[in-house]
C-alpha cells in the first residue's frame, strides 16, 4: 500500500506579531512547525501503513527551507519525502495550491507507485481555509472524506474503506472505495514520538527535491499568481471603535468588591434591559 | 488611518482587474446554498440571506435560494423559509440520493445548477458540510473561493469584496475573485446577523431536475449517529458569555471564569492559546477558528483581543474586557474595561452579581 501524506510549514501562529506602525507581519524569527492538523493525518497513515504494511511519502510545496518540516516528518515516521519548490509556485491560492500538489501527486505514482489513499490536514493555522484537501481530492477524481474522526475498515483486496466522519449533528458512518483522499479531525489520535531509528535514518535521508518542470507541470499559468482566481487586495488592521473602552474609575474604586459594584453599575446603565434579563437568566429561566 | 496601508503583500495585485471574459458576462444574480440536514435547515443559511439580500440590492438583482435534498414535504418547507428570509426565488434539487448529504452527488448537482443558470456570486455557510462542498465546487468550476469572510461588500465595479482574517488571524484581507465567475465565499454561523422573517413574502420556487443516479455514487452511508444533546455547549447561541485568556495564568484559574458564568447562569469559554494549551477543551474556544458569538454580554477576562478573537465576539452588544495591560488591544474593541488583575476581580465580580441577581437577596428585601 502507498499512502501520500500532503503537510505544510507554517509560522507558529502563537508567535507572530505584526507590526504596530506599518501593520506588517514581523517574521524574523518566528519558528516554522509543520501544520498541527496535519500531524494527526500523517498518524493515521503511520498507523495504516505499520499495520497492512507498504510505505507512507510525504510531500509539501513551499520554499526550499519547508525541507526541515519534511525532515522532520521523517523523524515521526514517514518513508519518503518530496518538496515541489519552484518561483513559479510563489501566490498560489488554494485552486493553484490544489493544481500544484495534485501534479506533483501523479508524478510520486508515475515514480513510486500509485497512492492507494492521500491524506491532508484538515486546515492550516496560517490560512484557515479548509479547501486545498478537497481541491486536490476533486482534482485527481479521488472519493472525498473529510473531518473523519476513525478509519474503521480498510480492505485492500476489495479497494474499499470505511470511516467515521463528524457531520453538523452527529456523525456519518461511510463506506467508499480506493483511492480516496482524507482529511482527519483533529484530536482524533495521539500523534508517535518518532523512534531513535527513525531520527538517524531522517537525518541521512535525502529529500526528493523537484521544480515544476520534474514534477510534469507543463502549463505554468495554472501555477502561483497567474493561476490564482483570488486577488488580495488589501491587507489592513481593523480601526478602533470611535470610543475606547470607558474604564472603571479605580481611584475611587480600589477595593475589589468596589470595582465590581461600579462595574455592575456601569453594564446595566450601558444596556438598561440587562440587569432584567440577566436576573432571569441567573434564576434559571 | 491604520486601514489605509496596505501591507507589502498586496502591493502591485490590485491591478489585476482585466475585461470579464466573454463567457462570464451572463452570470447575473446573488445565490444562497440552502443547507439543510436531516429536514432541518442550518440557521447560517438565513444569515447568510440577510446578508445576501444586501448584496442582490446593492447590485440590483435577484436573490435566489438553492436548496438540495431528498423528495418530500421538508425541502419544500425550507424554500418558502427561505423565502420568508428574503430570497426571491429559490431552486429546489429534490433527488432520493440527495436524503443525507455525500459529497459526490451534491457537488454534482450545485456545479451543474450553477452551469446551468449561472449566478455572479454563491454563498455557502462555514460549516463541515458547507467547506466539504464549497472547495469541491469551487476546483470543478476553476473559480475563486474565500473562506470565513467576516464581511462582504459589493465594489464599484460591482465586484464582490470579501474581507477575512489572515496570517492566522493577526490581520484582515480583502480578497477578489476579478476574472472568475460565480465569486465564491463561505462564511461561518453566526458571523452575520439573523435577518427578520417575513412571514407571507411571496416568492418562485423552481424546481431543477439533478442528473444523478445512485447506482453511480460510490459512497455509501452506513450508519449515522446523533450526537446526544447533552453533548452539545449552547456557546454559540447563548446570551450572556463569559471567556478567559492568558491573563489568567495557569489552567486552575480558569475555575475563576467557570464560577462567574455558572453565578450568572451563563455559557463559558476561552481564547486560542488555553485551547492550544490543553487547558480548555477546543468546543469552547471563541474566535475565528473557534465559536462566533453574539450575546446581549460577553465578559473576557485576561484576553488580550487578537483580530482572530475580535471578528469572534464583534456581534455581542455590551463587550466589558478585563485585562492588566491598558494598551490591549481589547480596549479598542470593548464598550466598557477595567485596567487590573482578572484574577483578583472575577471572584469579586462573581460575588457583586451573586448578591445583585440572586432572587432571595431580593426576597430578603422585600420581607
Amino acid at each position: 500500500m502507498h499512502i501520500v501524506v500532503c503537510i505544510k510549514q507554517v509560522p507558529d501562529s502563537a508567535q507572530i506579531r505584526v507590526h504596530p506602525v506599518t501593520n506588517t507581519i514581523m517574521r524574523q524569527g518566528v519558528p516554522t512547525i509543520i501544520n498541527p492538523y496535519d500531524l494527526f493525518s500523517l498518524e493515521e497513515a503511520l498507523r495504516l501503513r505499520d499495520k497492512f504494511g507498504g510505505e507512507v511519502t510525504v510531500l509539501t510545496m513551499g520554499p526550499p527551507m519547508a525541507a526541515d518540516s519534511l525532515r522532520k516528518a521523517l523523524t515521526i515516521g514517514a518513508d519518503r519525502a518530496v518538496l515541489l519548490t519552484d518561483r513559479f509556485f510563489a501566490g498560489s491560492d488554494t485552486l493553484a495550491t490544489s493544481f500544484a500538489l495534485a501534479q506533483a501527486i501523479r508524478k510520486i505514482g508515475e515514480t513510486f507507485g500509485a497512492p492507494d489513499i492521500v491524506f491532508a490536514g484538515k486546515q492550516t493555522i496560517d490560512g484557515d481555509t479548509a479547501q486545498v484537501g478537497p481541491g486536490v481530492a476533486k482534482r485527481l477524481d479521488l472519493l472525498q472524506l473529510t473531518y473523519v474522526s476513525a478509519v474503521s475498515e480498510l480492505d485492500l483486496e476489495d479497494k474499499s474503506i470505511t470511516i467515521e466522519r463528524r457531520s453538523e449533528g452527529g456523525v456519518q458512518i461511510l463506506k467508499t472505495r480506493l483511492p480516496c483522499l482524507i482529511t482527519m479531525l483533529e484530536g482524533s489520535n495521539v500523534v508517535r514520538r518518532g523512534r531513535i531509528e527513525d531520527a538517524l535514518r531522517a537525518a541521512r535521508a535525502d529529500v526528493v527535491t523537484w521544480s515544476a518542470k520534474d514534477a510534469g507541470i507543463d502549463d505554468l499559468t495554472k501555477c502561483g499568481l497567474r493561476g490564482s482566481p483570488t486577488v488580495v487586495k488589501r491587507v489592513f488592521a481593523p480601526p478602533p471603535r470611535a470610543e475606547k473602552a470607558a474604564q472603571i474609575d479605580l481611584v475611587t474604586n480600589k477595593a475589589p468588591a468596589d470595582m465590581a459594584e461600579a462595574m455592575i453599575v456601569a453594564m446595566f446603565a450601558h444596556t438598561s434591559s440587562l440587569e432584567a434579563d440577566m436576573s432571569k437568566l441567573a434564576a434559571g429561566f | 488611518m491604520s486601514d489605509q496601508k496596505p501591507a507589502p503583500a498586496a502591493s502591485g495585485r490590485s491591478s489585476m482587474k482585466k475585461e470579464l471574459p466573454e463567457k462570464f458576462r451572463d452570470y447575473k444574480h446573488v445565490w444562497v446554498f440552502i443547507e439543510m440536514e436531516r429536514g432541518v435547515v442550518h440557521p447560517v443559511s438565513f444569515e447568510l440571506l440577510g446578508e445576501g439580500r444586501k448584496l442582490a440590492d446593492k447590485l440590483g438583482v435577484e436573490l435566489a435560494g438553492v436548496v438540495l435534498g431528498g423528495p418530500g414535504e421538508e425541502i419544500k418547507h425550507a424554500a418558502q423559509e427561505s423565502i420568508a428570509y428574503g430570497a426571491d426565488l429559490v431552486y429546489l434539487v429534490e433527488h432520493p440520493t440527495l436524503v443525507d448529504y455525500r459529497n459526490e452527488p451534491y457537488s454534482k448537482a450545485l456545479t451543474d445548477i450553477v452551469n446551468a443558470h449561472k449566478p455572479e456570486i454563491l454563498l455557502l455557510g462555514a460549516t463541515t458540510l458547507g467547506r466539504d462542498l464549497a472547495g469541491s465546487v469551487a476546483t470543478t468550476l476553476l473559480t475563486g473561493l474565500t473562506a470565513d469572510c467576516t464581511e462582504l461588500n459589493v465594489d464599484d465595479d460591482k465586484s464582490l469584496a470579501a474581507t477575512r482574517p489572515t496570517f492566522g488571524g493577526s490581520l484582515l484581507c480583502t480578497i477578489y475573485t476579478l476574472n472568475f465567475r460565480p465569486q465564491m465565499a463561505t462564511i461561518r454561523p453566526r458571523v452575520m446577523r439573523m435577518p427578520e422573517r417575513v412571514e407571507g413574502r411571496q416568492g418562485r420556487v423552481v424546481p431543477y431536475a439533478p442528473d444523478l443516479d445512485e447506482t453511480n455514487i460510490i459512497t455509501k452511508i452506513l450508519r449515522f449517529l446523533p450526537d446526544r444533546d447533552s453533548n452539545k455547549s449552547n456557546l454559540a447561541f447563548a446570551d450572556v458569555v463569559v471567556a478567559g485568556g492568558m491573563g489568567l495564568q495557569n489552567a486552575e484559574n480558569f475555575q475563576l471564569v467557570r464560577n462567574l458564568a455558572k453565578t450568572l447562569g451563563a455559557e463559558f469559554g476561552c481564547s486560542r492559546p488555553l485551547v492550544q494549551k490543553g487547558w480548555v477543551p477546543a468546543e469552547r474556544q471563541i474566535g475565528q477558528t473557534g465559536k462566533t458569538i453574539r450575546p446581549k454580554l460577553y465578559i473576557a477576562a485576561g484576553i488580550s483581543g487578537a483580530i482572530q478573537h475580535r471578528v469572534g465576539v464583534e456581534g455581542a452588544d455590551l463587550i466589558v474586557a478585563i485585562n492588566t495591560d491598558k494598551n490591549a488591544p481589547i480596549f479598542d474593541f470593548a464598550h466598557i474595561g477595567i485596567t487590573t488583575d482578572a484574577m483578583r476581580f472575577l471572584p469579586a465580580l462573581t460575588e457583586a452579581f451573586r448578591r445583585r441577581l440572586s432572587p432571595h437577596s431580593k426576597d430578603r428585601l422585600a420581607g
